[in-house]
């Protein structure tokens, strides 16, 4: 008859570990695949409205960023907390918005300079005033092709 | 010499694990998950400064106006309307099905792999805002006329191709919008309703 025993002074093997950092590097390649890089360090909080229809973008390499929304709170104290534009890395004006736009796009590829496309990415509770600045400054510097950046929202 | 058969020493691998959650942390900071989605459009080429507008001419039963005013109040075609109300009439405007005096003209054209189909293909639709519409509010009717063209391009497609648009090939994808091209006009801003 087998007999069960139990071995008081077995001790219990150490947890191997040899397979973490294959297991770690899976991780890293799964981030490193879904996610993208930060375009800019945001002076601006933007919650981006919600919409139904949104389509991906196609070509991020060739679409500019302009950020509309009020300042973080770091930031408040020097610029105020009404609506700011965002371009790069720093707070702009809206007269200076042409002059990037034309900037941008003449550092691109002379194929890719019809292509280039503009993504404003404003906050929700931006009033369309600033947008229509925005707006107008773009048909002026020939940037026609526009993204109003939104997420998506799960139709009700 | 007997040095031939000596094992090379292994390299200490246990330190790979926190070079590896370096990495990850790092990459966990500096990218951020979510990706770019929007509402596309095409902007209207600037006017030049000297030169008058010449005035569009448009016929009256071509155009449908969305307004939105700083309450975020919706006037469609003259009437107060609640969002939800208006994919269903932009979709009755874009298709005029029943060929009604006061929505657009209905023109017969030769579709390449439709064929011959009356479509209204003068239709405008003016979105016009107020300078304090809020942005959430406008994009949701931006989003509302965007839906009412995908919906009736997919009811097209369904019908001619037994698919869906987006599962159409290039050419058919063509076909489809010809038949319901997207003609959302923004026009410049103006002040309505709302004293400041």
């Amino acid at each position: 008859m087998a007999q069960i025993r139990k071995d008081k002074d077995r001790e219990t093997p150490a947890l191997a570990t040899s397979s973490l950092p294959d297991i770690i590097f899976m991780f890293l390649f799964f981030f490193m695949a879904v996610t993208t890089m930060k375009e800019v360090t945001f002076k601006v909080r933007v919650s981006p409205p919600m919409a139904t229809e949104v389509t991906k973008l196609e070509n991020k390499s060739l679409t500019r960023y302009i950020y509309v929304g009020k300042p973080m709170d770091q930031y408040k104290k020097s610029f105020g907390s009404e609506t700011r534009i965002q371009l790069g890395d720093a707070f702009a004006d809206v007269n200076e918005l042409e002059e990037f736009i034309v900037s941008e796009r003449s550092a691109m590829n002379e194929n890719d300079q019809n292509l280039m496309t503009v993504s404003i990415k404003a906050d929700k509770d931006t009033k369309m005033g600033v947008i229509n600045d925005i707006k107008q400054s773009l048909r002026r510097a020939y940037a026609l092709k526009i993204v109003y950046s939104a997420n998506k929202r799960t139709a009700h | 010499m007997g040095k031939k058969k000596r094992k090379a020493g292994e390299i200490n691998s246990s330190s790979m694990a926190d070079i590896a959650f370096l990495l990850l942390i790092f990459f966990l900071v500096t990218t951020s998950m979510s990706s770019s989605t929007g509402l596309s459009r095409i902007l209207p080429p600037p006017l030049p400064k000297d030169q008058v507008v010449p005035p569009v001419d448009i016929n009256k039963r071509n155009l449908f106006v969305v307004k939105v005013n700083s309450q975020n109040q919706l006037m469609v075609q003259g009437e107060l309307m609640d969002i939800r109300g208006l994919r269903e009439k932009a979709k009755e405007f874009i298709k005029n099905e029943a060929n009604q005096d006061n929505l657009p003209v209905r023109t017969l054209v030769d579709i390449p792999l439709i064929g011959l189909m009356e479509i209204t293909k003068d239709h405008v639709i003016s979105l016009q805002n107020d300078v304090d519409t809020q942005y959430q509010a406008y994009i949701d009717v931006q989003n509302e006329l965007v839906a009412a063209y995908n919906e009736l391009r997919n009811e097209l497609s369904q019908e001619k191709f037994g698919k869906k648009y987006n599962e159409l090939d290039e050419e058919q994808q063509k076909a489809v919008k010809t038949a319901y091209p997207q003609k959302i006009s923004e026009a410049e801003p103006k002040n309505y309703g709302g004293v400041k």
